[in-house]
């Protein structure tokens, strides 16, 4: 099982792709690599996440972790999300407060 | 067998059906995912939902109880299945320190905007979420979480 990236810039935004099953195995690597977007300058990033087949709370403890990072440096985490079993671990967890969620890379990079 | 509201006998006290013994490692988690999924497709009353959220909560389980070793070393995780007429049972068992859930340090609430200093502390609460009931037993000798789902007959006419 692998994890997979795809980086892309839209204008000011950063858009980091995923996609694969995010867990303790794996959530290592996407922390790794949020940290290297936030110190190769990207403050304002969008983490795409509709090739993610599996989230569990490790994935949203790093995605929180990134969040922090990124308003440290007065940045943001924008989320793409339209899996309904991928979303309903951020209802469940009352993470949808807490991240900005939006159905597109486009509306997400629009914001 | 035990009806619904009635105290589900832990599985780890009798022979389950299945057993899976891994090691303690990130690394097999995905592979408890895969059995738990495919045994849970074998119930036809099982939505797809359903079994998503049990496979969640057996993952979260399998973290817990890898976490609890640390650092990692040759130990292993069991995981035991059983399958009852109107429900199924999934024990995830360790042999770490143990913890006892009711003294899990209180984490700030969601809306609070301390909450993103908090990476942890959310599997529990998933857990508590996806399945029907989960139970802690844990001990000098361990950690057991044992997950049930209970899985209502379908009714006449849809099969």
């Amino acid at each position: 099982m692998d994890l997979g990236f795809e980086v892309d810039q839209r204008g000011d935004y950063t858009v980091l792709a995923v996609r694969g099953e995010v867990d303790v195995y794996t959530a290592p690597r996407l922390r790794e690599r949020l940290i290297e977007l936030v110190s190769q300058g990207s403050h304002q990033v969008v983490v795409d996440l509709e090739g993610v087949d599996f989230l569990d709370s490790t994935g949203l403890g790093v995605l929180v972790g990134g969040l922090k990072r990124l308003r440290s440096h007065d940045g943001d985490m924008i989320l793409v999300c339209t899996q309904p079993r991928i979303l309903k671990v951020f209802e469940i967890t009352g993470l949808t407060k807490v991240f900005s969620i939006h159905d597109s890379v486009e509306s997400a990079t629009a914001a | 067998m035990a009806a619904r509201g009635e105290a589900v006998r832990p599985l780890g006290w009798e022979e389950a059906d299945v057993e899976l013994d891994i090691p303690a490692r990130p690394e097999y988690v995905s592979l408890a995912r895969l059995v738990v999924s495919s045994l849970a497709s074998s119930r036809r009353e099982l939505g797809d939902d359903r079994i998503d959220d049990l496979k969640l909560a057996v993952s979260e389980a399998c973290t817990n109880a890898i976490e609890a070793y640390e650092p990692a070393g040759e130990e292993r995780v069991v995981l035991r299945w059983r399958d009852g007429q109107d429900h199924l049972e999934v024990d995830v068992q360790d042999q770490g320190p143990g913890f006892d859930p009711s003294t899990l340090p209180e984490r700030p609430s969601v809306t609070d905007p301390m909450r993103p200093n908090f990476e942890r502390g959310l599997g529990v609460p998933l857990m508590r979420a996806l399945v029907d009931e989960v139970m802690f037993a844990s001990s000098d000798d361990g950690t057991s979480v044992i997950m049930v789902l209970y899985c209502p007959p379908v009714p006449p006419g849809d099969e």
